[in-house]
């Protein structure tokens, strides 16, 4: 079931299913979205991250589920207030470049003329106002795909749905469109992307979503997932063995001269005391926050962190 | 509504601006110049090439005087036939064995004839391979029953038309409507087909459907296809009445006028063709939403294409006999109604069955573009080959 419909949720999905012939692509997704928040969809390709989209969108209904998006049940008709990247972008290749962020405007209610003004300012904005009466046919991809960025929010929308928005983007302009989500965000705008790059999710999210073969299995504030973990304690000993071995767990691995281990449930000061006590002789000990990556491995599987990494190389 | 029909607006627009304002318009402008031009050339040819291995030519052998009358009356006769073949004569002279000139003329490579008229006016005898009551032998009797006693000059006067030229140019009238609804029709919804495909392979189509239904883009893509064709039919119809001004005398006037009158006529055959191309051009949508590649498009295209010929022919039966059985029939027929009614307003002059009939192809517009709009949602966002969606599906 839903939670009750307020301000506080942009979007929200409950049980959400959909099978295409015998394939279930998507398996009992719930998720929220708060409102004005970043939100990221973390996955390995194929695990259900664009029909999820799809479906938050009322592009494809679900075959059972519900989800409410800016508190409408039909999405279609939140569309004015939405702004869509789909994973394979599309544009119509004759058309110039501020036609093509006008129209796109258009189809979310835009006045043309208004949306021409617009495509202009945004265009000059990010260094493409040469480009504003050139057919798209002439850009680079990288420009292409930033044209239809900027038709993605030329009508101010209040919620703005990226699938993969950093795939094929060189580093400067994934740097850029790390930038703009920011920007976007800090003004009002809810943002949920989908994305195989942990490290994009780890810098840009508030909330993520988790999905693995269609499930969700995990979804909360990305401090929750990093929690799911112990910190990490990153220990060099002056000396090799001793009775201070006893304090640091079995399975903990070596890395060159260090020690890799979970911060055991006692914490840092029971540990420090059984050091110093068994003459470890300190050299350095360092108690890391786990990453956002470590989660994902932890929650989701060797196998799927295995599948994003191959992905993210892709 | 508002929405649908906005967001139609909109789709609409711009695949209208993007048709009109596109290089390939201008071919789909001068297109139907060509076979015009080819059909006026090699038509020209053809009947030229036909005439001449139609024309028998006889050997006539007469004194210089009957010869004369005689070729005086086939001149006449030549004249009154217009465009149709009327056999030539050799006049030659009489020799003293007529039997062996006969034979020597037969075989005369020189004269190339096919028969041989002897025996002057009082007792005329042809010899030829010719059938006896073949046309040949028939042009001859008539040219030496006009040889012997010249009739009398015939008074004409002209009136501007008369029932029997009017049926015929009518009948002509409509069958040019029929085919030009016919080809018209065909060609546009190949082009709403092609768009489509180009849509979605450059994947296009996902953006549009997460911001409008996509009923939506369905009826924009329609529409404009639609208005883009108005827009051709336009210049084709200014581009002709300017021809008939300057080629015939009396101009766009020179036309015989349908039954119903000019500006009836216009408007109906622009309703009838709106209607075939909304019926044919929903189907072909539809099609094009089941279909990722122009090979898959062609495949599935093929049954109605020919399906839509066969209509063609079944319709092209109520030209002449708009009241016959096989006409009604055509008429409630919703694919083949538009092509009947148009060929019915050029014969018939009521009007009240051109109301009839457009409500009932209305409904059918309804109901067929509400079922492809439904099929083009459900299958127009999937991609990859269909036989095989369709073998699964069946497995399933």
């Amino acid at each position: 079931m839903l939670r009750a419909q307020s301000s506080e949720w942009a979007v929200e999905a409950a049980d959400l299913v959909k099978d295409f012939g015998d394939t279930r692509a998507v398996d009992g997704v719930s998720l929220g979205v708060p409102t004005g928040s970043i939100y990221g969809l973390l996955g390995p390709n194929g695990a259900g991250k664009t029909t999820t989209l799809r479906i938050l969108l009322g592009i494809i209904d679900p075959s059972s589920g519900t989800r409410s998006v800016l508190g409408h049940q039909r999405p279609l008709e939140a569309a004015p207030e939405i702004g869509y990247l789909p994973e394979e972008r599309g544009l119509y290749p004759a058309m110039h470049c501020r036609d093509a962020i006008a129209f796109m405007g258009a189809l979310r209610g835009l006045p043309i003329a208004e949306g021409r003004g617009r495509a202009d300012e945004l265009l000059a904005e990010h260094g493409l106002g040469d480009w504003a009466k050139k057919p798209i046919r002439t850009l680079s991809k990288g420009m292409a795909q930033t044209v239809q960025l900027l038709g993605t929010i030329v009508h101010r929308p209040r919620l703005l749905v990226l699938d993969e928005p950093f795939a094929g983007l060189d580093a400067i302009n994934q740097a850029r469109l790390e930038e703009l989500i920011r920007r976007e965000a800090r003004g009002g705008v809810t943002i949920i992307f989908s994305t195989h790059v942990i490290a994009h999710a780890e810098r840009l999210c508030e909330r993520i979503a988790i999905i693995a073969k269609g499930k969700v299995a995990f979804e909360g504030a990305v401090d929750e997932a990093r929690a799911k973990l112990r910190p990490i304690v990153r220990l060099r000993t002056r000396t090799e063995d001793g009775a201070w071995r006893s304090a640091i767990p079995a399975d903990a691995r070596r890395e060159g001269k260090d020690w890799i281990f979970e911060l055991p449930q006692s914490g840092p000061e029971p540990l420090l005391k059984a050091l110093i006590d068994g003459a470890a002789g300190i050299e350095t000990l360092a108690i890391e926050r786990p990453g956002l990556h470590d989660a994902f491995v932890a929650i989701a599987g060797d196998k799927a962190a295995a599948q994003m990494i191959e992905g993210a190389v892709k | 509504m508002t929405r649908l029909l906005r967001s139609a607006w909109v789709v609409g627009r711009r695949d209208f601006t993007a048709t009109v304002l596109s290089k390939a318009f201008i071919f789909f402008l001068i297109g139907p110049l060509f076979p015009v031009l080819l059909g006026a050339m090699f038509g020209g040819i053809g009947a030229r090439v036909a005439n001449q291995a139609e024309r028998p030519r006889v050997a006539v052998i007469a004194s210089q005087a009957d010869f004369a009358r005689l070729a005086a009356a086939r001149e006449q006769l030549g004249e009154a036939m217009g465009d149709r073949p009327v056999a030539e004569l050799v006049g030659v002279p009489p020799q003293a064995d007529i039997d062996s000139q006969v034979r020597e003329l037969l075989a005369s490579k020189h004269h190339s004839v096919v028969a041989v008229m002897s025996g002057g006016f009082e007792s005329p005898h042809l010899t030829g391979a010719i059938d006896k009551d073949g046309s040949v032998a028939g042009q001859m009797r008539m040219l030496l029953s006009a040889a012997r006693a010249p009739s009398k000059p015939v008074e004409v006067t002209t009136t501007s038309r008369s029932s029997g030229s009017v049926d015929r140019t009518r009948a002509i009238t409509a069958q040019m409507g029929q085919m030009i609804l016919f080809f018209l029709t065909i060609i546009l919804a190949g082009m709403t087909l092609s768009q489509l495909i180009e849509e979605k392979s450059n994947k296009v189509i996902e953006v549009l459907a997460a911001a409008v239904p996509i009923e939506s883009i369905f009826l924009g893509k329609l529409f404009a296809m639609l208005a883009t064709s108005l827009v051709g039919i336009a210049v084709w119809l200014t581009a002709g009445i300017a021809a008939l001004s300057m080629f015939t005398h009396g101009g766009a006037g020179a036309i015989a006028q349908p039954a119903v009158g000019s500006a009836a006529f216009l408007i109906l055959t622009l309703i009838y063709f709106a209607m075939n191309y909304l019926l044919l051009g929903s189907v072909f949508l539809s099609i094009g939403a089941q279909a990722s590649t122009v090979r898959e498009v062609q495949t599935l295209s093929m049954p109605v294409t020919v399906a839509q010929v066969l209509i063609f022919g079944f319709a092209a039966l109520a030209v002449g006999s708009p009241d016959s059985p096989v006409a009604i029939a055509g008429a409630v027929i919703p694919l083949s109604s538009p092509l009947v009614m148009v060929a019915r307003a050029a014969e018939k002059p009521e009007l009240w069955p051109h109301l009839v009939a457009i409500l009932w192809q209305a409904l059918w517009i309804a109901i067929v573009v509400t079922v492809s709009a439904r099929l083009f949602r459900r299958t127009v966002l999937k991609s990859g080959p269909v036989k095989r969606r369709w073998w699964k599906r069946a497995s399933a």
